[in-house]
């Protein structure tokens, strides 16, 4: 039993850290910092022993009980996929905790930041391990709420403060969709455990319209915490946030949750076609459109951002074409290459003394070398470049839309070409060419806590390629030549992507072509602000005003109409409240006798 | 003996106060031992049994059948509970008083006192009077120490309560004179020992009063125009006593007593619940995202979250009636905490406009810390108890009358709720961003944090967020016994 324990410790260990972090060690940023990567180090060894043990239980106990009716468990799903994910998310964070301890080393607010990292460790782990829905929602929604205080990191500028309060409310409007699946889900098989679900999914496919609605609320949740279109908004400016919580919360970890929550309910997902035709078209709108934007921005970590709203996109179109296996090859193998991207420009920025506009940098590739090789790794694999891992997930997902459905491959592959495009012009307008700004021309390499993480996501993004050590983590979909036709458009669009960029970016000192609804992101924020105005505002400041006019004048007239006697008579006693009021109560108390006794 | 010392001890204590007692002092010390009692007595408790324990009886009139009788069940319990916690909070953080220091800490304990005499009562005599003992110090808080327009505020809500408590004495006695002969009395075991024997005509015109009654003291809507004004100028102890304990006192009393006597009555109205709850949700939603001011933006909250216990009130089954009990307990933990930390601000600031503020969370990290607590605890962060009885709200909700072919009023009804969430944390989060983050104004420099004593009251209501929302099967355990057994009550 005790060995059985040891995913809870893997669990808690976070946890405990920031509460002690919370309550005790606020004051000493040190100590704080320590609690916290000693936690997440713990949890990562107690992860690999999990994953080494291959054990699948863990002993329960119920949150919520009323037997018969409702029955909420502690349980903790211990398979293969939760296995995976445990050692992803432990490892990737241990290596973000070290990384931070030098980019936030300088921070104000650093306990506060540990504690928050600790406090969303725990939720993550906490949304792998979920053995149901209602356990699942809360550690979502808790996740949710970390990313809130990070983004909000540095609140007192009004853009994080912004941008974590359109997280969170973006977040829960998916999350009323999700809960509300919930609810149908629960309503027609009577409980909220996966593994008492799937017997009695019977009552769910005999109602197919039900069944869809319930699934695509379900996805409701998932498109909010993974960004898909139309929830997408608040990724980009979650970038608000310090680079190494971008790094972790908003590309490598939280933002697939969506996808490993649909991997782990598919088995209802899948039984409604028309839902997967919906979620396979969502994922593509948002790959495709995220990857244009990207062409268009200037802000690195913007750039970066609308990357991983496209690469979600695949995930997500993976999960569409009924294909988890896929989906989680692609999540497995972009979480080490968007984190690796992620914390290089970290490295980027912190040498540019906070600087984020590419169009103010140039030439890094003398000054900073480990960061350059190391972010150049990381962007081979994004665009999807053999013999790195980003290529042989891109490929599974590609192959599996050639054989099912052709329109979507297309745009899979177009999306391809604009990824191949707007990394290399990142490369180029980053790295490459003459510097562009003083600060980019002084610039020095990050110390030995940044670039240390750097060069073992970089080792893990290169051997992630081999099917043998992925093939540890994922069950890898069968391998394709790589001179199927597949594999050979996406390089063919790989080369001609990045060809045009080369091309087309090199020793330019400014932008090259100016697209403006690419660069304004469709100017769906302004819509959306358009949309809000027009309607919650709008229902807000009229129900504001009819219950200011309407109901308390109606209301306190009727009230002091219908007690206009005892008005009166408060009037005639003219003393303060109590006496009047005693009178009152006092008549009060003889009626009820009066009426009690003599009726 | 031990809940007669707990319902007795602040009202003693508000007695020696008047007559000199050192005034601060005597209040916590009372407040405190109040609420070591209760968890004595919570720790005690037979949870098994649905039966009133710690009861103590004493006649008062023979002749007219009147006892003074208390006891606790498992649904009166959590409230005294609620009521001693936020006494404690409430009178530790009352700052100088400028004017009768000794009258207002008396009028707090009174407010106390009555609400624990009110919830622990078992004569419908002493139920009401102890509800009304508790309403008089509370206009009075209102009328002398308040703030802005303190008078016509306190002018409101005295007449708006006043009658709510007339309407709800109608339909008090209505009950009573409804129940066969035999069974008729002012003890409420006797009377729930009547349930099932009253007509279902009666019961709906009664449920009808009662509802009303109650509901203007609770500010169900239309009748919650009195709380945002109320609340925005009530000294913040006042603020918290109130909207965290006394208000509960309709929403207990249509548990304890519509629910187990008048359940045909409760089927009839459901629907016009279910309109008036959602008005409370949806409506007074909206109108608390317009509101400018900090204090009416926690007053409407808090008139929007009634709705919810409405809700799990209106599904009359047990999952929505325990979560309906569990919320009323965490939301009076919860609003207390945010009215706590606004009044602090005002005290530094005397501005509650949102868009003077900004950025205090610099200056005032403590505070920024527990009022992020309490405003994430009233919006449902999974870990706070609200969270843990909103589900069973929404799950108890959605399964009555469901049928997989078509939505019936209540899934209706609880998507509507459910988007409810989504409404409470824009207003939340705006007012917590317009408040605590973004920049520092210039003249809010030098404010100081709340002072280090504060942060016992502080981490006191917090713990107990926290522990019933990480445990809330300890609250479950306590009350399904005695809510069982009202929800099977027999229909005539």
């Amino acid at each position: 039993m005790i060995d059985n324990n040891i995913a809870w410790y893997v669990l808690f260990a976070p946890l405990i850290a920031a509460a002690l972090i919370v309550v005790f060690t606020r004051r000493s940023k040190g100590l704080s910092s320590f609690l916290s990567c000693a936690a997440v180090l713990a949890s990562f060894a107690g992860a690999c022993l999990i994953f080494a043990r291959k054990e699948d239980a863990a002993p329960a106990l119920n949150w919520i009980e009323f037997p018969g009716l409702f029955v909420v468990p502690l349980g903790l799903v211990l398979d293969g996929l939760s296995r995976m994910m445990l050692v992803v998310v432990t490892g990737i964070g241990a290596l973000i905790h070290i990384y931070s301890l030098g980019y936030m080393r300088n921070d104000e607010g650093k306990s506060r930041y540990f504690a928050a990292l600790s406090l969303f460790m725990f939720a993550m782990l906490g949304i792998v391990l979920s053995n149901n829905f209602v356990m699942l929602f809360i550690f979502w929604e808790l996740v949710g709420f970390t990313s809130y205080v990070l983004i909000g990191h540095w609140f007192d500028r009004d853009a994080a403060a912004e941008a974590a309060k359109k997280a969170f409310i973006t977040n829960r409007i998916g999350d009323f969709g999700f809960m509300l699946g919930i609810l149908m889900i629960w309503a027609t098989t009577g409980s909220v455990v996966f593994a008492n679900i799937a017997p009695r999914l019977s009552i769910l496919t005999s109602n197919p319209g039900f069944l869809t609605a319930a699934a695509l609320l379900i996805f409701c949740g998932a498109a909010g915490k993974s960004a898909q279109f139309p929830l997408h908004v608040w990724l980009p400016d979650a970038m608000e946030g310090p680079t190494p919580v971008s790094a972790l919360i908003h590309a490598a970890t939280m933002v697939a949750a969506g996808v490993y929550m649909l991997a782990r309910v598919a088995f209802i997902i899948q039984l409604s076609p028309v839902a997967l035709d919906v979620i396979v078209w969502i994922g593509t709108i948002t790959a495709v459109m995220a990857a244009l934007i990207a062409t268009q921005q200037n802000d690195i970590k913007r750039i970066l951002a609308y990357s991983t709203l496209s690469q979600l996109g695949y995930m997500v179109m993976a999960i569409g074409l009924s294909s988890s296996d896929a989906a989680i090859y692609h999540l497995f193998t972009h979480a080490f290459f968007k984190a690796l991207l992620f914390l290089g420009a970290g490295s980027v920025i912190v040498a540019l003394h906070h600087e984020q506009d590419i169009w103010e940098m140039g030439g890094l590739s003398r000054n900073l070398t480990i960061t350059f090789v190391t972010f150049l790794v990381g962007a081979l694999a994004l665009m999807g470049c053999p013999p790195f891992s980003g290529f042989f997930s891109k490929d599974a997902i590609l192959a599996l839309a050639y054989e099912h459905n052709m329109p979507i491959f297309v745009l899979a592959l177009g999306t391809a070409f604009l990824t191949a495009f707007y990394v290399t012009r990142l490369l180029v307008v980053v790295f490459l060419g003459h510097p562009r700004s003083h600060a980019a021309r002084i610039s020095r390499e990050s110390p030995l806590v940044m670039t240390g993480p750097l060069i073992v996501l970089a080792l893990l993004v290169i051997f992630g390629g081999s099917t043998f050590f992925t093939g540890q983590f994922v069950s890898v979909p069968p391998e394709h030549d790589v001179f199927e036709k597949v594999p050979l458009l996406a390089i063919g669009a790989l080369v001609l992507g990045a060809g045009f960029a080369f091309a087309l970016y090199r020793n330019r000192p400014r932008e090259a072509f100016d697209i403006g609804f690419l660069r304004q992101k469709f100017y769906i924020d302004e819509i959306y602000s358009w949309l809000i105005d027009r309607t919650q505002e709008l229902l807000a400041r009229i129900s504001a005003f009819f219950d200011r006019w309407i109901i308390d004048t109606a209301g306190v007239g009727g009230a002091s109409g219908g007690t206009w006697g005892i008005g009166a008579l408060l009037r005639f006693v003219q003393v303060g409240n109590l006496q009047a009021y005693s009178f009152f109560f006092g008549l009060g108390v003889v009626a009820l006798i009066y009426f009690a006794v003599f009726r | 003996m031990l809940l007669l010392l707990i319902v007795l001890c602040p009202i003693a204590a508000a007695v020696l106060i008047m007559i000199g007692a050192p005034a601060r002092a005597t209040a916590l010390f009372a407040s405190i031992a109040t609420l070591l009692m209760t968890l004595f007595a919570l720790a005690l408790f037979d949870r098994g049994v649905h039966e009133f324990q710690y009861i103590s009886s004493f006649a008062v009139s023979t002749g007219w059948g009147i006892n003074f009788a208390v006891g606790l069940d498992g649904l009166s319990l959590i409230m005294v509970l609620l009521a001693a916690i936020v006494t404690v909070a409430a009178i530790w953080f009352t700052d100088k008083i400028d004017k009768y220091e000794h009258a207002f800490y008396a009028c707090l304990l009174l407010i106390s006192g009555g609400a624990i005499g009110a919830f622990a009562s078992l004569d419908l005599f002493f139920f009401y009077a102890f509800h009304e003992l508790a309403l008089i110090p509370t206009f009075l808080l209102i009328g002398i120490w308040g703030n802005d327009n303190r008078s016509a505020a306190a002018w409101k809500i005295t007449i708006y309560l006043a009658l709510g408590s007339f309407i709800l004495l109608l339909g008090l006695i209505l009950l009573y004179q409804s129940v066969p002969i035999a069974a008729r009395s002012f003890d409420i075991r006797t009377l729930q020992e009547a349930a099932g024997q009253i007509a279902p005509e009666a019961q709906r015109h009664i449920y009808l009063i009662l509802l009303i009654g109650f509901g203007i003291l609770v500010s169900l809507f239309p009748f919650h125009t009195w709380a945002p004004d109320a609340y925005a100028a009530a000294p913040a102890p006042a603020a918290m006593l109130h909207a965290g304990v006394l208000k509960k006192f309709g929403l207990y009393g249509l548990l304890r007593l519509a629910i187990p006597l008048l359940p045909a009555g409760a089927h009839h109205w459901t629907n016009l619940l279910l309109v008036l709850l959602l008005g409370n949700i949806i409506y007074v939603g909206l109108v608390t995202i317009a509101q400018k001011r900090l204090d009416r933006m926690l007053g409407y909250s808090s008139v929007m979250h009634m709705g919810y216990i409405f809700l799990g009130i209106a599904s009359a089954n047990l999952l929505g009636v325990t979560g309906a009990s569990i919320l009323i307990f965490a939301h009076g933990l919860s609003i207390a905490l945010l009215f706590a930390i606004a009044g602090e601000v005002r005290k530094r600031t005397n501005t509650m406009v949102l868009s003077d503020l900004g950025g205090l969370a610099k200056v005032m990290p403590l505070a920024g810390l527990a009022f992020g607590f309490g405003a994430f605890a009233a919006i449902g962060l999974p870990g706070f108890a609200n969270f843990a009885a909103e589900v069973m709200i929404f799950f108890g909700a959605f399964r009555n009358g469901f049928a997989i072919e078509r939505f019936h009023i209540f899934q209706v009804a609880t998507v509507l709720a459910l988007w409810g969430v989504v409404i409470s944390a824009v207003y939340m989060l705006r007012a917590y961003r317009k408040v605590f983050m973004g920049a520092l104004g210039e003249r809010w420099r030098n404010l100081v944090d709340l002072r280090p004593g504060l942060r016992l009251p502080v981490t006191l209501l917090i713990v107990a967020l926290l522990w019933f929302g990480f445990y809330p099967q300890s609250l479950v355990r306590i009350l399904s016994p005695v809510l069982q057994t009202y929800l099977s009550t027999k229909q005539p």
